[in-house]
């Protein structure tokens, strides 16, 4: 029985893709990777029946396309979301369509609420429904006895909520790199995994490699505070024992880079009298790209991944860090200039399992190591609301009377795009927006092994187990 | 002379912010700042042993209750 079978993802998809990046890494470390690079596929995917697709062939081929993506991707093109066209399987994306539960009833409610009277019907008093006159409001699916109306619409494009998916002349999805934010939401709801983030695996395995357990320099792990509600079939203490059994010198929390920014960014708000969060980058991509106006206010801040890692640079320069987390925006946010003097790689949860068990570590049979170097505020950074709670706090903390924190978290980047609409016509009365773009915040991120209901529950009692209580006390140790 | 304090999670739990606010307060009470350079790191690797502390690369194992000896015994006696 394939042991890994029981680890815990979402979906047979994350399973497939944990698989080929789990080989493709293995290899690398066994520096056969080049050897052994087009047997891959046929590892995945052997004999001669199809699990997957319609041949072994075309799984096969697939699965090449998902080891170039285990490898970095398309090197041409700039965005970390990328579309494999031979696993689109071109959904139907006809829009509203009456299907056949249709029973051709006498009350008729879908033609008397179209407004455009586009539904027709025939002999049998089927409904029909014009697509010329069509706008698809929905609005006879809802009303609809026999739920006859169904919406044809691709999941990756219901997925993404910036429209940047549209179907090319082969009919497969195509990505608007001037409209995606690399959020990652296509990625986890297209159910033939024919779209998925670039991954930098090797990168690390050869950071980490040549660093050599530490002799010539050390490569530090800084982790996001959602890992809190990740790898739930071990403790959190034998995640940190398994990253140094990997080779990375020590486990640093994201969530104290976190606690450094609500100082700073309390403190900018203040100063500026509105401001946008910055620790998002999907959310500051989606400002920087539709909401130009706005960009001024996004707070100058750093995200916490790159305060905690400029704080481990400037102390030893020739240190390497790679960020582990939920997010596939992160891979974006890591390249920009202002960024990529301090982290070295950024890496998913997902890509950390491939990475454990390529190497053989079994982290439920390691002992526990601890992480304890943020406070309860920096740590509820994973969960949509939790920034804003740390900024009132931060206020707080330095005992600021005279500011009236009018703080705005949104779940989900819909609800960033009608706060951010809002207050560009100036019809939003608040002086802090905390955007994210993933519902749920961090938690929510694509590159999660796992999304439940209970992980934000999780993450706040992860928060609640840090020492340090308060956000001054957290970052004192940082102003030696 | 350099002075670097473990902020690692392991040192942390064991008290490493209380010896770098003592060994702040003592430094700036001693008018030291210009003589001894304060410094955190994560890790040095003797976990077991925190709060780790080195004075120009030496290893030292310090505690809150010891921190006060231990910088009249290295600091102070040699800055």
């Amino acid at each position: 029985m394939d042991k890994f079978k029981t680890r815990k993802f979402d979906t047979k998809v994350q399973h497939l893709k944990y698989k080929v990046l789990r080989e493709v890494a293995r290899h690398a470390w066994d520096d056969t990777l080049y050897d052994r690079i087009l047997d891959i596929p046929a590892m995945i995917s052997p004999g001669k029946t199809p699990t997957m697709r319609c041949c072994v062939y075309k799984e096969r081929a697939i699965l090449t396309e998902r080891v170039k993506l285990a490898m970095g991707g398309d090197r041409e093109n700039p965005n970390v979301i990328e579309v494999i066209d031979i696993a689109c399987d071109e959904c139907p994306a006809a829009g509203y369509e009456v299907t056949d539960s249709c029973r051709g009833c006498l009350a008729h409610r879908c033609e008397d609420v179209c407004k455009r009277g586009a539904i027709t019907f025939d002999q049998n008093h089927v409904a029909h429904i014009d697509k010329s006159k069509c706008v698809e409001c929905g609005q006879c699916a809802k009303v609809c006895p026999f739920s006859a109306i169904a919406n044809r619409k691709r999941p990756c494009q219901n997925a993404c909520k910036v429209k940047a998916i549209s179907i090319n002349t082969n009919n497969a999805a195509s990505i608007d790199n001037s409209k995606c934010i690399s959020c990652g939401a296509c990625v986890y709801q297209c159910p033939w995994g024919a779209i998925a983030d670039k991954s930098f695996i090797l990168d690390v395995v050869s950071l980490l490699k040549n660093s050599d357990y530490g002799k010539n320099y050390k490569v530090y792990a800084v982790v996001a505070p959602s890992i809190s509600s990740q790898f739930t079939y071990a403790k959190l203490g034998q995640v940190i024992t398994g990253l140094k059994e990997l080779g990375f010198h020590t486990v640093v929390e994201a969530a104290l880079g976190a606690d450094i920014v609500a100082l700073d960014e309390s403190k900018e708000l203040i100063e500026k009298g509105f401001l946008t969060s910055s620790c998002c980058p999907a959310f500051v991509m989606y400002i920087q790209k539709n909401f130009p106006d706005l960009v001024p206010f996004i707070s100058h801040n750093p995200s916490p991944m790159t305060a905690i890692s400029k704080y481990i640079k400037k102390n030893e320069p020739d240190a390497k860090i790679v960020f582990i987390g939920p997010c596939t925006a992160k891979k974006m946010e890591f390249q920009l200039d202002s960024v990529k003097p301090y982290v070295d790689s950024v890496i998913t949860f997902e890509e950390l399992q491939a990475l454990f068990d390529s190497k053989g570590v079994d982290i439920t049979e390691l002992d526990e190591g601890v992480l304890d170097n943020a406070s309860y505020y920096g740590r509820i950074f994973a969960r949509c609301g939790g920034l804003s709670d740390a900024v009132s706090q931060a206020i707080k903390e330095q005992g600021i009377e005279n500011f009236l924190l009018k703080a705005f978290s949104c779940d989900g980047i819909e609800e960033c795009r009608t706060a951010l609409l809002k207050k560009s016509k100036n019809v939003l009365d608040v002086n802090f927006i905390e955007g994210m773009a993933c519902v749920g915040g961090c938690i929510g991120g694509a590159g999660c092994l796992t999304h439940g209901e209970k992980n934000k529950a999780e993450v706040d009692k992860y928060g609640r187990e840090a020492l340090e209580k308060t956000i001054k006390d957290a970052v004192s140790v940082l102003n030696i | 002379m350099k002075v670097t304090i473990c902020i690692g999670s392991s040192c942390h739990l064991k008290g490493s912010r209380q010896v770098v606010e003592t060994l702040q307060r003592l430094v700036a009470e001693n008018k030291l700042e210009d003589k001894v350079e304060l410094a955190g790191t994560f890790c040095i690797g003797n976990c077991q042993q925190g709060v780790c502390v080195t004075v120009d690369g030496e290893f030292f194992s310090v505690s809150p209750e010891t921190a006060t000896e231990f910088f009249n015994t290295q600091i102070l006696a040699k800055a």
